[in-house]
């Protein structure tokens, strides 16, 4: 008798809450995941950083020690000066993706499968890009090598060479980068206004003209995206750096993302608070960009439902 | 549409813009184009210099033969198999539900976590390093294929969050009001009503998924050693210490490496592209 009326009031707290009830139960096994390994982890990264750690003993204390020591260290400023290169000339994906957007948004036959193959080398992992990449540069048989050879140019070893390595690898990643904007801006230029171009045509716009002042503020949405991705990618750099060259030569080609790789898991040593402090400063210099891209994200939120 | 529908411009342009395109694909996709030359030439080619030269022979058989039964490259694929379908059966069931009670329900911390979830997917890896490794060292899953489904279920949650909400955010809502003055539970709600809605996006998220996990390096090498759990990625890196300099062969098997998430965009492009896209157009 008594179990059973409190099986009833059991059952009517629930009808009666259902509403408030159902969604945190939804969200639970998604939430507590995300909880241990995504956001936890943030703040232990953060505590580890005030450590010196070798991954197994006992942790020391050290206050802001790793940073004062980050403060000095040559590898960490070539590390940061990569990191701003990578974030400045990843960009140019973007003016060449809706460059290549602009050739492809036809109508001739095949021109579907032309998209896709030009969309291609995104769908490739950055592991084989990198490959790639490092046989195209390839000093003694790359075909990059074989057409300076053409006009008589002595072979360039990209990759061995301090002055042009960030710059090779970065070739290599904006190859695939480029891929996806071109993708973004095609699905845009599909959904541009054709009634604003045909009154823009009458108006006698055309060419740059049209394209900076009809097209361009229509495809904001996309570019949007684009930039959210490609900033993203930008700072996620890693596995063409360490496919293509290991942080060489002399650790020319590292990024923050690298470095921090190899200060805390590879024969240099097991420092995991010197590597997570490499890896709050990098999180600090994303936080920026996170904070901007959720502060558009909610202005523009608070037109939906 | 712009720039101006090709067929209204004069005969000389469009002539000039068919024969652009295939010139142009092949230059774009010109480094691919050299490894696929590559992975069928002959040991002796390499030997000889013959780099770009026509192949003496076709060892296409021969190449791919050996990657396939000469090397742990099979392993690899599976290993690279068992990870990434389990973490896309995973985001799917797990994203679908934060994705619902985002999308459809109004409760204070809603935006909030909301946030949390697409915040935290930006995050670099980096930070997570130290602290996931030791989780997983913990838990005794280092070094296995669960070890790493465990994680990239949770790290793409985040993303899958976004998108389920977002999609299930622009169904219309008067089906839910409907159903619910119908007397409907909230969960049958969810099953009956809004997941079979959900199904292209459900689609979109499985395909983008595969490509993630399936092309990460990164978590492969943190969480995982040894051909008995590394996916291909990972191994790929000593395939090529156990050919080297056999550019015939690390090329057939980064072909190889490469292939299943091209075939993936291949067969589901459309539910590629509108999950890859989805924002793109307001």
């Amino acid at each position: 008798m008594s179990s059973s009326t409190k099986a009833a009031t059991q059952s009517s707290w629930y009808k009666r809450n259902e509403i408030a009830v159902t969604p945190w139960l939804f969200l639970l096994p998604g939430v507590a995941m995300f909880l241990l390994y995504v956001i936890f982890p943030i703040f232990q990264s953060i505590n580890v950083s005030f450590y010196e750690w070798d991954g197994l003993g006992e942790a020391e204390w050290v206050g802001l020690g790793n940073y004062e020591e980050l403060y000095w260290d040559d590898a960490f400023y070539v590390s940061l000066r990569n990191n701003l290169i990578w974030l400045v000339l990843y960009l140019l994906a973007i003016p060449a993706g809706l460059f290549i957007a602009l050739f492809l948004n036809q109508t001739v036959s095949g021109i579907r499968l032309y998209k896709s193959l030009f969309f291609f080398p995104f769908v490739i992992s950055q592991v084989v890009v990198g490959l790639v990449f490092t046989w195209f540069y390839d000093p003694t048989f790359g075909l990059l090598n074989q057409f300076l050879g053409v006009f008589g140019i002595n072979p360039i070893n990209v990759l061995g060479d301090e002055r042009y390595v960030t710059y090779g690898i970065i070739a290599a990643g904006i190859w695939p980068q480029t891929a996806y904007c071109m993708i973004l801006y095609l699905t845009g230029l599909n959904a541009v206004d054709p009634e604003q171009i045909e009154a823009a045509r009458l108006d006698g716009a055309k060419g740059w003209r049209m394209l900076w002042h009809i097209i361009i503020p229509q495809l904001k949405p996309a570019t949007f995206i684009a930039f959210v991705v490609t900033i993203i990618g930008a700072l996620r750099s890693f596995d063409l750096i360490s496919i293509m060259t290991n942080g060489g030569p002399f650790g020319e080609s590292r990024v923050l993302s690298f470095y921090m790789f190899e200060v805390a898991l590879s024969e240099y040593g097991f420092r995991m608070g010197y590597g997570a402090s490499i890896a709050v400063v990098l999180f600090l210099i994303m936080l920026c960009f996170i904070a901007y891209f959720l502060y558009s994200m909610y202005q523009d939120d608070k037109g939906g439902r | 549409m712009f720039p101006t529908p090709i067929e209204k411009s004069s005969r000389s342009w469009q002539l000039t813009y068919q024969a652009l395109l295939p010139a142009a694909l092949v230059l774009w996709l010109l480094p691919l184009i050299a490894v696929a030359v590559f992975s069928i030439k002959p040991d002796s080619d390499f030997t000889t210099g013959n780099y770009w030269g026509l192949p003496t022979s076709f060892e296409f058989v021969e190449n791919y033969g050996k990657v396939f039964f000469a090397s742990d490259m099979p392993r690899y694929l599976l290993n690279s198999v068992l990870i990434t379908v389990p973490t896309m059966l995973g985001c799917v069931v797990l994203s679908s539900m934060t994705g619902f009670a985002l999308g459809v329900y109004k409760f204070r911390s809603n935006l909030w976590i909301f946030f949390m979830f697409v915040a935290g997917n930006f995050v670099p890896f980096q930070i997570l390093m130290v602290p996931v490794r030791d989780l997983t060292l913990d838990m005794g899953l280092y070094n296995t294929k669960a070890g790493l489904v465990f994680f990239h279920i949770a790290f793409q949650t985040g993303f899958c969050t976004l998108f389920m909400r977002n999609f299930i955010r622009a169904l219309p809502f008067d089906l839910i009001e409907v159903a619910r003055v119908e007397g409907v539970a909230e969960w049958r709600i969810f099953w009956y009503v809004v997941l079979p809605l959900m199904k292209p996006a459900l689609a979109a998220m499985a395909v983008l998924i595969f490509t993630f996990i399936w092309n990460d390096f990164f978590w492969a090498i943190v969480l995982t050693q040894g051909a008995e759990s590394q996916p291909v990625t990972a191994g790929i890196t000593s395939f090529n210490a156990q050919y080297r300099a056999a550019y015939h062969l690390m090329s057939a098997g980064s072909i190889v490496a490469a292939l299943p998430p091209v075939a993936m965009f291949f067969l589901m492009q459309k539910h590629f592209i509108a999950g890859l896209t989805l924002g793109a157009v307001k």
